[in-house]
This record gives C-alpha cells, sequence and structure tokens, in this order.
C-alpha cells in the first residue's frame, strides 16, 4: 500500500518539462559512453565488419582478443601496470596517512615547516621535475626497473593533506587514552587511528591507482624495453604496427579500461562518495 | 645507557622524538625526490647541456633564444587555448548537467554513473578509439554520420585549423565527470533552508539559481576552474597519441608546452632548454594559483 502511495505521489510530480529533462539527461548520458560502447562492440567484430556501424557484431569473435595475447606482450604489460600500480599505492597509502598523523596530532617544534614544505611540492608540475629523476635514474641505473617507474609516486603532498585534514578530526582524547593504556605510538596510530579513516583511505587508494594505471609521460621516459613497458606505454607503442587494424588496437584499449571499469562497477558508491569528499576537504 | 636517557626525557620530548622518527624516511624521500629535483631543474635551466657533454654556464640564454623562436610561442598560444576554449565549455556542460540531474530522483544514480565512466579510462586507449572516429570515410564514424546529413567530409584530425579541437574534444570528454560529481556535491551542501525561504518570497527557478545557487557554488567552482585549467595547460597524453603527421601535428597546429618540453629533451637531449621551458610551464601554473587565492579571497576573509 505504503509503496503505491509512493508511486502515486511520484507520478502527480511528474510533469512534462521534468520528463523533457529526464530524457536530455539520459540522452546525454548515452552519448557519454557512446566511444567505449563501439570500443567493446569493435573487439569483437571481424576485420571486414569494422567499417560497419552496427552495434552488434554479426558474427562475434574472439580472434582479436587471442591475437593480441598471443602476438604482442599485452600480458606482460598488464601485470607491469597492476604491480607498479599496487606497490606505489601501498606506499603512499602507508607513508601518506603516518606523515599525515604525525602532523595532525603531535605537538613538536618544527610540525608547521615540515607541513608547509610538503604542501609546497603541490605547487610544482611534475613535467619540472622529469628532467632532473630521470638524470637520477640514469645515474643509478634505474632505467627499465619497476623502481624507476614507481619511485616519483610513492609519497604524494596531496595525500598527505588529505590525510592530515582526516586524522584532525579524531578527537585526541582517544590517542590520549590508548596512551595511558599503554600501548606504543606505533600502534595507536596503526590499530586505533587507521581504522577510523579508511573511508579516506579507500578514496587514496582509488586515486592513486588509478592515477598510476593511466601514467603515460614519465613510464614513456623511463621504460625503454618492451618487456617493461606499461599498459599506457605498450598502446602507444602499437602506432604504426597495427595502424590500420582497427579492430586490433580497439581489443587492446578495451582490455586496458575494462578493468578499470569493472573495480568502478563494484565500488561506485566509494568512488563517487571519495571524490566528494576529497573534492569538498581539498 | 640509551634506556636510560629514554626515560628521563619529558612526555613531550618522548613524542616529539617518535615524531621526528615517523617522519625520518618521508623527509628523505621528499628532500631527495622533490626539492633537489626542484632546485636542479632552475640551474640546469641556465645551462647548456646535451646529456653527455659538460654543463656550461650560459645565464639567461636559454630563455631568451625560447622567446625569440617563432615556434614557442605557436606553442604557448596552443597550450592558451586548450585551457581559455577547453575549461568554459566544460564547466558549462557540467554545470548545467549536474544542475538538472540533481533533481533527477529516477535512475539518478545509473545516469551519474554513466556521465562518471569517461573519467575511469586511460587517456592513450580513448586516443585510439576517437583518432578512429576522426578517420575520413568509410572508417571514420563522424564523417559516415556527417554524410547521412549530406555534409561533406571533414578533415578533423588532419587539418590545421581542426586539429586542436578535435583533439580537445576527448580531454573535455573525459573530465565531465569528474566536475559534474563535484559540482552535484557542492549543490548538496546548499542548506535546504535557503531555498525554502526563496520560495516563501516568491523567487522563480532563474531567480533562485542566479541569487543562491550560483553565489553558493563559487567556492566549488573556482576549484574546478583551476584543477582543469592546470590540467588543460598540462596536456600530453592525448596530443603525443593523436596528432597526424607528427607528434603535435600537423605543422606544430597542436603542440603544447609538455609534448615541446618532451621533444627537446628526449628527442633532442637539449636539456638546459627543456629545463627553460619547464620553468615557464611552472611560471604559468603558479600565475594561475595565485589567481585562485586571489579569487577565493572573499571567501578566506569571511572564514
Amino acid at each position: 500500500m505504503k509503496k503505491n502511495d509512493q508511486i502515486i505521489e511520484r507520478l502527480e510530480h511528474l510533469n512534462p518539462s521534468k520528463i523533457l529533462t529526464w530524457t536530455l539527461l539520459f540522452i546525454g548520458s548515452i552519448v557519454m559512453v557512446t566511444p567505449i560502447i563501439f570500443m567493446v562492440s569493435t573487439s569483437f567484430k571481424t576485420g571486414q565488419e569494422v567499417y560497419t556501424l552496427s552495434l552488434f557484431p554479426k558474427s562475434p569473435t574472439f580472434e582479436n582478443y587471442i591475437f593480441i595475447l598471443k602476438e604482442s606482450k599485452f600480458l606482460i604489460w598488464l601485470l607491469n601496470s597492476l604491480w607498479v600500480a599496487s606497490f606505489s599505492t601501498v606506499s603512499v597509502l602507508f607513508f601518506d596517512s603516518l606523515v599525515g598523523y604525525t602532523l595532525a596530532k603531535f605537538k613538536f617544534r618544527g610540525r608547521e615547516i615540515v607541513f608547509v614544505a610538503i604542501l609546497s611540492t603541490l605547487m610544482i608540475p611534475t613535467e619540472m621535475l622529469i628532467i632532473p629523476w630521470y638524470m637520477m635514474s640514469r645515474e643509478f641505473g634505474w632505467i627499465d626497473t619497476y623502481w624507476g617507474i614507481a619511485f616519483p609516486g610513492l609519497m604524494t603532498g596531496f595525500g598527505t593533506f588529505l590525510m592530515r585534514q582526516f586524522f584532525l578530526t579524531l578527537p585526541d582524547e582517544l590517542i590520549e587514552a590508548a596512551r595511558i593504556d599503554g600501548w606504543s605510538e606505533f600502534a595507536i596510530w596503526w590499530k586505533i587511528a587507521m581504522p577510523l579513516v579508511i573511508p579516506a583511505l579507500s578514496a587514496l587508494a582509488i586515486f592513486h591507482f588509478l592515477g598510476n594505471w593511466t601514467a603515460f609521460l614519465w613510464p614513456l621516459i623511463i621504460v625503454n624495453d618492451p618487456d617493461m613497458y606499461t599498459i599506457p606505454v605498450g598502446l602507444a607503442s602499437f602506432n604504426g604496427e597495427f595502424q590500420m587494424d582497427w579492430e586490433i588496437v580497439m581489443t587492446a584499449s578495451c582490455l586496458a579500461t575494462i578493468p578499470t571499469l569493472f573495480v568502478f562497477i563494484f565500488l561506485q558508491k566509494y568512488i563517487i562518495k571519495g571524490i566528494m569528499l576529497a573534492g569538498l576537504k581539498g | 645507557m640509551i634506556k636510560s636517557f629514554w626515560e628521563n626525557l619529558t612526555i613531550n620530548q618522548k613524542l616529539a622524538i617518535t615524531a621526528w622518527f615517523f617522519l625520518a624516511v618521508p623527509i628523505i624521500f621528499y628532500v631527495t625526490i622533490r626539492f633537489y629535483p626542484t632546485f636542479e631543474a632552475f640551474y640546469v635551466s641556465f645551462m647548456k647541456w646535451n646529456l653527455l657533454g659538460t654543463q656550461k654556464y650560459i645565464g639567461f640564454k636559454n630563455f631568451s633564444r625560447i622567446f625569440g623562436d617563432e615556434d614557442f610561442w605557436i606553442v604557448f598560444w596552443n597550450t592558451i587555448k586548450y585551457a581559455i576554449i577547453g575549461v568554459p565549455i566544460s564547466l558549462l556542460i557540467s554545470f548545467t548537467v549536474a544542475y538538472y540531474l540533481n533533481e533527477i530522483r529516477f535512475g539518478h544514480q545509473t545516469i551519474r554513473a554513466l556521465y562518471f565512466i569517461p573519467f575511469l579510462t586511460t587517456a592513450v586507449a580513448m586516443a585510439w578509439v576517437w583518432r578512429w572516429f576522426y578517420q575520413p570515410m568509410p572508417i571514420g564514424y563522424f564523417n559516415i554520420i556527417l554524410s547521412w546529413f549530406g555534409i561533406e567530409q571533414q578533415p578533423f584530425l588532419r587539418s590545421v585549423e581542426q586539429g586542436l579541437y578535435s583533439i580537445m574534444a576527448p580531454a573535455v570528454w573525459a573530465g565531465l565527470g569528474f566536475q559534474i560529481v563535484i559540482f552535484i556535491a557542492g549543490l548538496r551542501a546548499i542548506p535546504k533552508s535557503h531555498f525554502e525561504a526563496a520560495e516563501i518570497d516568491g523567487a522563480g527557478r532563474f531567480q533562485i539559481l542566479r541569487e543562491i545557487i550560483l553565489p553558493a557554488l563559487k567556492p566549488t567552482t573556482v576549484f574546478l576552474v583551476i584543477i582543469s585549467t592546470i590540467g588543460f595547460l598540462r596536456i600530453f597524453d592525448q596530443v603525443y597519441n593523436m596528432s597526424a603527421d607528427s607528434a603535435g601535428g600537423p605543422l606544430n597546429s597542436t603542440k603544447p608546452l609538455v609534448l615541446m618540453i618532451y621533444e627537446y629533451a628526449f628527442d633532442m637531449y637539449k636539456l638546459g632548454r627543456a629545463s627553460a621551458l619547464t620553468v615557464i610551464l611552472f611560471l604559468l601554473l603558479l600565475f594561475v594559483s595565485l589567481l585562485q587565492l586571489w579569487l577565493a579571497r572573499d571567501q578566506y576573509e569571511k572564514k
């Protein structure tokens, strides 16, 4: 009964202008995903069928996927990307929150200077640092290594700032009480403070992982060996090689995009909330 | 010995030592991976250096050569164009969508998710998709669709006039979802009482938009303007992977600053000149950030 009332109430609110708004918004949202839909659909098409606008392939085929996985190093690139992005994300979660916590909850001389110094790194664009980083990597033999791809992003000013903002909201009494109970400072941070900021941690993790997964400029510079490519660098290397085989290129693009979309479907709520949180705090 | 030293400290001293202990590794990281390279970038910008040879101090010569170079000015204006045209277009679309989407209940989450999905894509992968759409007949979908309406073929990426805008489109497209989500968060943060008061006063829809919503969204808008301006000024992935002829082509018409930096540093190994260009990019971004502080000054004064 209650549900019926709700529906009737909603219908009463419906008026032509609202229906029009809804329809326009819906069409817009479909337009937004059209490139992705055609990318997916083309990845199942045969070479001859690519030039037709049809959304559903007449005879869907996995040939393109088999070809990509067999004839290119895509699987290696996927593992490279996964490994680098995971390693970097774990590091950022650990260090950014440790520094953010220290700056929020410890009182000591020099705290402000450290905070401002870390914050000031946000003003420096990555592009300015890539030449010194490259020189450094040549010096120490980091070219074509996982460490070389990952080291610039192991800690971030943004993450530190975000985590500090969240730790500031935790009551000091909580920490004092744990201290009186004889907890070590590290245990207080790791076992009491960290579980309370899980929403912020997951937002940071998602952002950082996505940023690393899609990163192009630095991996392009630091990696020469095709066995060390990340997915974006590998995709860019298709230029020339398979340039005219659009179904092959679309399949590779699909393989690069689908993992993040899957994660999104499962974590949608957290991602949207995380962006809202980060956007409002930042 | 150490133990008795530790036990003689006051609690505050112990906490301070613990704090510096926690900060030790991060401080080493920030000094070696952030501050030292920043200093080095400025330093090298005053050097003539081609990676293998020795560095030679040449003062401001890198900068004067850059400013005397016609290509630099083409690239500089391209970069500005990406931002000055890309930012208003994307913010106008994302605000409009967010404004109406916020009023909708039915399917709200699904529609928002569809708008958001492009934000999660890899720019390089999508560069391929858009490049394919831009192809001439019979491959490119855009030209196929144009032909249905009897409109003549467009060169898109292959033309000096259209190239830049054709590359800007996927960049705008990929950023919309993020801006929409932030705008919706901003709209929801406006207290309901504001709207109720306005309705009691008999304010119309447009009046509410102009007198309540837009002023309340000012901080959100300033934030998004800065974030996306900086994003467009640093555009690289799309240009590198989409432009026709060579990267930044045709005839440098799509080349942004970051691509020029990349070419000087890693194709020609003119590291001094490339560093000087990064300093110029830094100053440009700094200018935009200061502009933000200036635009948002009312907000800080009120707090």
